[in-house]
Formats: C-alpha cells, structure tokens, sequence
C-alpha cells in the first residue's frame, strides 16, 4: 500500500516548515534553499565562466580539426616517442575519476558520517572525468574513424582491450551509483520546482526521479542498491586504473617493466583523486555559499587522507628505484640519468618535493592545516601527479631500445589547445552538472541533521526529504 | 505525473496525524520509523521479500540477455558488410607439402655498412626502392652499435620476424598478426593506430604514418596487400614484411638482392635451405657452426632473423671506421613539397 505515503505528506511537512514551527525545519529548510540555489538563480559570472569555457573548448576543437586534416603530424610524437601528452592527460583524467566513487564509496562502506555533504561532488568528478579520459583515447588514435574495430575485431589478449572494457564498466557503474543516491533529491526537486522552473527541468526531474515516493519499500529498494553498488563499485575502481597501467607494463620497456605498476598506479589515482576533490569542493563551496555544510572539518579530513597517500607514494617510489636501482642495468642507468639528473630532472624533482614532501608537510603542521593550506596542498599534488604521469610516459618511451641517438619530445599547439580544452570540457560538464543536480545530498545530510538535533520531529521531515510530495 | 500535482496537493495528510486509519496505517507507521533511525535503511535491505516468480523472470531475461552476446561481433560484422581484410598469398610449401618457415640470417662479418661502396647501405636502398617504403622509413635500419672492446659494427636491423611476438600480443584488432609462414605482417585496412605495438616491439622495428607519406605516383599502380604495405594509409603502421610474396614466386627480397657484399641470407627452415643470391647453405648447419645468435635474446621473443657476430672484417672494414652514410628516397626530388617527418 504505498499508496498511502505519496500523496500530500510532503506538502503538510512542508507548510510547518514554512511557518518555522519545528526547530528543526529552519535547518532543514536552509539545507534545501542551498540545494535549489545554484538551480534556480544563475549570475552573470556563471555565463562568462561558460563563455570562457566554450571558447577553450571551440579552440581545442579547431585544434583537433587540423590534427583529423593533417594526421598526427601536427603534434611533437614521433616513432620514437609515440605517446605524448593525450596519453598523458588520458591516465590523468582516469587517475581523478577514483575521486569520486572510489572515495565516497569507501567512506560509506566505513560509515565515515562526515562523508555525507562531499560524496555527491566526489561522485560527478568521477562520472566527468571518465567521460574525459575515454575522449583522450580517441583523440589520440591515427584512425579514430575505426575506432569500433575494438568491438568488430576485439582481442581478449590486448591490455586496450581490457581498458575498454574496465573503463565503460566503471563509467557504468558509476553512473548507476551517482544516480542512485541521488533519486529522493531528484524527487525533491521535482516537487520544489514544478511550475517554478522552465518545462524541461521539470520533465527531467519526473523522469529521473522514478516515481520516488518516499514510501519504505522504496527506500529499501534503493538501500539494498546503494550497498550492492558501493560494495562493487571497489574493486572495479581498482581494476581500472591497474589496467591502465597495463598498457604500459605488458610491454618490454624497461621503465615500464614492473609489477609494483598496477598497485602504484591506483595509489597515484586516488592521491590525485582527493586533490581534485578538495579543489572541486573549494571552488563549489565559494561559488554556491555552502560553507554551513562544508566546513574546514572536511578540507583537514580530505587533507589528513591526502597526506596519508603522499606516504604511500613515498614507499612506492623507493620500492620502485631502489629495487631497479640496486641492480642497475644499462637501460636503468640512462633512465635514471635522464629522470634524476638530466631532461626530466626538473619534473621529477618538482613530483617528489612540490608534490608529496610539501603537500604533506602543509596538511601536518598545525599553522597550515586550515582550508588555505589543504587547497594549496591540493594543487600542487594534481599538478605533480599530472607531471607524473607525463614523465612516466615520456622517459619511459625515451629510453633507446636499439643504438640510436635517443629522441625528443616536445608538445605542439595542436597537443597543448586539445589537453587544455579538454579540462576545459570537465570543467564545463561540472559546472552544468551542477546547475541542474543537486550539489549536496540533501537526504543524507538531512539524516545528520535529525540524528543529532531534531529527532522528535524526523517522522515530519523525512517525508520532505524523500521528496514525499506529489504526482 | 505534473498533471496529478494539484490533487495530490488538496489531499493533505501527514504522517503524525493520519485522517484515513486502517491497513494503511501499520505500514505508514514502519515507514516513519525506519526514517527516524537514519541508518535502518541499510538493515532493511535484507528484510525485502522477493517472490520466486520474480527471480525466475529475471534469471530469464538474464540469460536471454547474455546468449546473443558471442554472435554479437560477427552479426555486427555481417552488418557493416566488412569483407575479408586479411587478404594475402596462401602459404607456402615444400615439394612434400609442409609450410616454409621464412628465416633470414644476416652475416655481420660481412657487413660494412657499405663504407666500402661509398653509399648508404644498399639493403635499406633496395627495400625503399622495392616498397615504396616513404621517408623516414628504414624497414630495415643499419645500426652502428658500439663493441664492448672498442670499435663498433653495422646491425642491418629487419622486423625480426617473432615467433612470441610482443606486438602481436597488445595489438586490440588484430591488425598486426602471425602468418603460418613464422612471418608477422600489418592490414593497414584495420589497423586503428593505437600505436601500442610500437611501445610493445623492442627492436624499435615498427613505423606510423604521421602524416601522409610522399610517395612516387607508380605506388599506386600496386594493389594492397598485407604483404605489400602499398599505398600508404595516414594513421596506420607499416614495418618489414618479409617479403613472403617474392619468396613464394622464388624471388629473394629486395634487402638480400640489394646487398653487394651478400651478407644476407633468405630461406626456409623447414627444407633447410637458404641464399644470398651468391651460394647456398643450409642454415642448420650454418647457424650451428658459426654460433649464430638473436638479438635481445633474453627476452624470448623467439626472432626469426639470426645473426653471425662479426663487424665487417671478411671484406676488410677497420673495426675503428665509424659511420655509415645517410639515407635516401629516390623519389625526394619528384615529390617536392611533400611533408615528412623525423623518426
């Protein structure tokens, strides 16, 4: 009979918040005025951030259509180092998908409550990044206009194969687990926003919201998908990012050549994973005032998470070179000289100091452990890890494998407008993202709201929140 | 749904004072209890009954869902009518009807790197020639490499032909394959241009269109075939192939034909015979009394090019005599304002 719970519960629920007479109400009421902002008020900073976007991203477009006329003649790679910067930015962008799901899910599975107002951004950078990172692929590809013969001809055999697979997984995945969560605030806003917001908005919130009601079935329904999904939504998250690394370790490279690969990549995901985060959370929380929500508390814990990484990338940085380093074969000896000493010499130091010695050391001492510090820390770990990335793919490609003079390597403008309209790209989805879904989950912070404060009155709110109203 | 928003608005009712009692109300009851304790939800889970029917209709359309996805492929392939790709010679055989196994067997004692002709080394000349191999494509490259006593010596460097070919492992479409024939060729009509081969193949043997190839006009007259990589195609990669297609009709690559000092020689391991144009041997043999070895051995790529260690002394090259000159493309003059490219 779950009739009963959907008709008007919401809208009695609702009208005592409106008179203010639960104490409770004006939280939860400031909670869903928060949600609805970005929603239902747009500045004229928002259309010149987009216009600036578009711009980017009609630039890079330019770019790539000379690149699709020419060949990719008109970027730096050549036989010798034929990977550059869209492979490059492709790990990187994969890298900064385990933000999210990766992070929400297993702050969920330990039931860490801070997680609540964070895990809905988390889990679009994911979805973003993704998208992202699979477009690098393709740009990067001689004949992009074959790129279906992966699924004509597909090899089980082939470490891209098994990227294609993990990564449309994930992609999937983690649409499913950030839609999930996020249909009682769909319902929310389908019943907030009907005949207040253009007729689009409200088509879309009633289709995505799936008939939520509020009703008990409906919440086990979408409680026993949350655990299912957050539970396999990890190891898949793991898996991807150490087929990625596949790509590179199942050749015969030297550099490359190494099982501590597929693990030190999925810790360099998630380290840069967070930093992205806590920029995305940064910029978020400025732009759409959500500081009630997200307080320096999140930004240290984040942090505190961080500074953990940068200790596990330490470790995976001196199992790495001082087992290599130790036997210190020719091919070892020219990529050590090159990444210590020589052309990547100041990328790497740059990777170890900028950006795990004084990321950590920001987030652990007490003068920089506020929000300023952890944003900083945040920045400089994405920047290193993007570096990262690029020399492990370059020097990696640069070692001679017969007696040649080793090649170079340098961007060309095609690379540099097509990477740079490619953040721009994710910055553009989340910036549109956020303007027709919810930002917080409301649900789930309303959830902390009643169990600490207003619990007599929770039979009242909860309808409210599940969106209990109409249709 | 919009449309039934009014009335559900007029039926106001809620949950602490219920206006219709009965049946609905135990259950409205749960429902406010399960939402007072935040995280009930995840232990109801487990509570949710499903009906037998239910899990049989969906184990169903499970299956139904998973049974076409083999035939898939092929269905999509008969749907874009894609023909057969792979077109190339049916192998070849002995007079007793066992596939030849191509080898090649490069004799660095006589290998000067042409210093002593005074040209660019004459086999990668004639593979240019003979392929239409375009700028900067040395199919087969001769390297100068260091000698761990002083001096160096000539590699004449052809794809080396793997029988556990790194490349062809990580190709995704199987674009680049094992022949019957112990060769490995490219189809530049389905390869996609990852390029992962490349950054899989160790001897540094394989080479990408950047851009598009200049090519002299009678390229054209050829028709494609794996085994004649002629035209190019922009955004595929190309390497030696070997040459199987003059072997079946009895004629020797280009590279063995082209070397004036016949330091290479071309044949077939199964009948045991092999030439440079000159004599002939029997590689067995030959291979075993003159410690024939591979390059990078050690990493078990199975090469199907052997080498003889020597730096050119049999025709009187100086172990001291560095350098070997530039390379060509005949057709550089008749292509003017062609783009190429560095390696």
């Amino acid at each position: 009979m779950e009739t009963l719970g959907h008709d008007a519960s919401g809208f009695r629920a609702r009208g005592s918040f409106d008179a203010g007479e639960q104490p409770g109400g004006d939280r939860l009421e400031r909670l869903i005025q928060t949600a609805l902002a970005p929603v239902t008020g747009t500045s004229r900073g928002y259309y010149l951030w987009v216009a600036f976007l578009l711009m980017v991203i009609a630039w890079g477009i330019y770019a790539y259509s000379r690149q699709l006329q020419d060949g990719l003649i008109v970027t730096g790679m050549r036989d010798r180092i034929s990977w550059g910067l869209y492979i490059t930015t492709f790990v990187f962008f994969i890298g900064i998908s385990h933000a999210g799901t990766l992070i929400s899910a297993i702050l969920r599975v330990s039931q860490a409550r801070w997680r609540t107002p964070v895990t809905r951004m988390a889990e679009f950078i994911t979805a973003v990044a993704l998208i992202c990172g699979a477009l690098f692929v393709i740009i990067d590809m001689g004949r992009p206009d074959r790129v279906l013969n992966i699924i004509l001809y597909g090899r089980w055999q082939s470490p891209i194969v098994w990227d294609v697979l993990a990564i449309t997984t994930y992609l999937t995945a983690s649409i499913a687990y950030l839609f999930l969560p996020m249909i009682p605030d769909l319902a929310l806003f389908r019943d907030r926003l009907a005949g207040r917001a253009a007729a689009w908005r409200t088509w879309l919130y009633g289709l995505l919201a799936v008939r939520w009601q509020g009703t008990g079935a409906q919440w086990r329904s979408m409680g026993a998908a949350i655990t299912t999904a957050m539970i396999l939504i990890i190891p898949i998250a793991v898996s991807v990012h150490t087929v990625v690394s596949w790509i590179f370790a199942m050749t015969l490279r030297e550099p490359w050549n190494s099982t501590i690969f597929g693990a030190f990549f999925v810790a360099g995901a998630i380290f840069s994973g967070i930093a992205t985060l806590i920029i995305v959370m940064a910029i978020l929380r400025k732009v759409y005032h959500l500081e009630e929500y997200i307080t320096e508390k999140h930004f240290v814990y984040l942090g505190y998470l961080m500074a953990a990484f940068t200790l596990i990338m330490m470790y995976g940085n001196v199992s790495e070179y001082l087992t290599t380093g130790y036997k210190m074969t020719e091919e070892t000896e020219f990529h050590f000289r090159q990444l210590f000493l020589e052309q990547f010499a100041g990328f790497y130091w740059f990777y170890i100091v900028g950006g795990l010695v004084v990321p950590g050391l920001l987030v652990l001492l007490p003068w920089t452990r506020n929000i300023w510090g952890v944003v900083v820390a945040a920045i400089l770990v994405d920047a290193a890890m993007w570096v990262e990335r690029y020399f492990i793919v370059v020097a990696g490609f640069r070692v001679p494998l017969m007696p040649y003079e080793p090649s170079t390597y340098a961007p060309s403008w095609v690379e540099l407008s097509v990477v740079a309209a490619g953040f721009a790209l994710f910055a553009l989805l989340i910036t549109l993202f956020v303007k027709v879904f919810p930002i917080i989950a409301v649900w789930e912070v309303a959830e902390d709201l009643e169990g600490v404060e207003i619990t007599p009155a929770a039979g009242r709110l909860a309808p409210e929140l599940a969106g209990g109203g109409g249709s | 749904m919009p449309a039934l928003l009014p009335c559900a608005m007029v039926e106001m009712r809620g949950l602490g004072a219920h206006s219709s009692p009965g049946p609905d109300a135990n259950k409205v009851k749960r429902q406010s209890d399960y939402l007072h304790d935040s995280t009930a939800w995840r232990g109801l889970a487990g509570e949710h009954k499903v009906g037998r029917r239910h899990v049989l209709r969906l184990l169903g359309l499970g299956v139904l869902s998973v049974v076409p996805l083999p035939v898939l492929p092929s269905l999509l392939r008969a749907a874009l009518s894609q023909g057969k790709v792979q077109a190339r010679g049916p192998a070849a055989r002995t007079p007793d009807g066992r596939i030849r196994q191509w080898a090649m067997v490069i004799d660095l004692r006589f290998c000067d790197g042409c210093q002593s002709v005074g040209k660019p080394p004459q086999c990668t000349a004639a593979c240019i020639e003979g392929h239409f191999a375009p700028e900067p494509m040395e199919w087969v490259e001769v390297f100068e490499g260091e000698l761990p006593g002083g001096g160096t010596q000539f590699l004449p460097t052809p794809c080396q032909q793997c029988q556990n070919p790194p490349c062809v492992n990580v190709c995704p479409v199987a674009a680049t394959f094992s022949t019957p024939e112990g060769t490995v060729l490219i189809d530049q009509n389905r390869c996609i241009g990852c390029r992962i081969c490349m950054a899989a193949c160790p001897y540094d043997r394989r080479f990408f269109n950047w851009g598009t190839a200049p090519t002299p006009p009678e390229s054209h007259l050829i028709g494609y075939s794996p085994e004649h990589q002629v035209p190019t195609q922009r955004g595929t990669v190309m390497k030696c192939d070997f040459c199987p297609d003059m072997a079946r009709t009895g004629t020797l690559p280009y590279c063995v034909q082209g070397c004036p000092n016949h330091a290479i020689y071309y044949g077939d391991l199964e009948e045991d015979i092999a030439s440079n144009g000159d004599q002939v041997i029997v590689p067995s043999r030959f291979l075993s009394v003159n410690q024939a070895y591979h390059l990078k051995e050690d990493l078990g790529t199975k090469p199907r090019v052997y080498y003889i260690a020597g730096h050119g002394e049999a025709v009187g090259r100086d172990v001291f005599k560095r350098d070997r000159l530039p390379t060509e493309w005949p057709w550089a003059e008749r292509v003017k304002g062609a783009k190429t490219w560095k390696r």
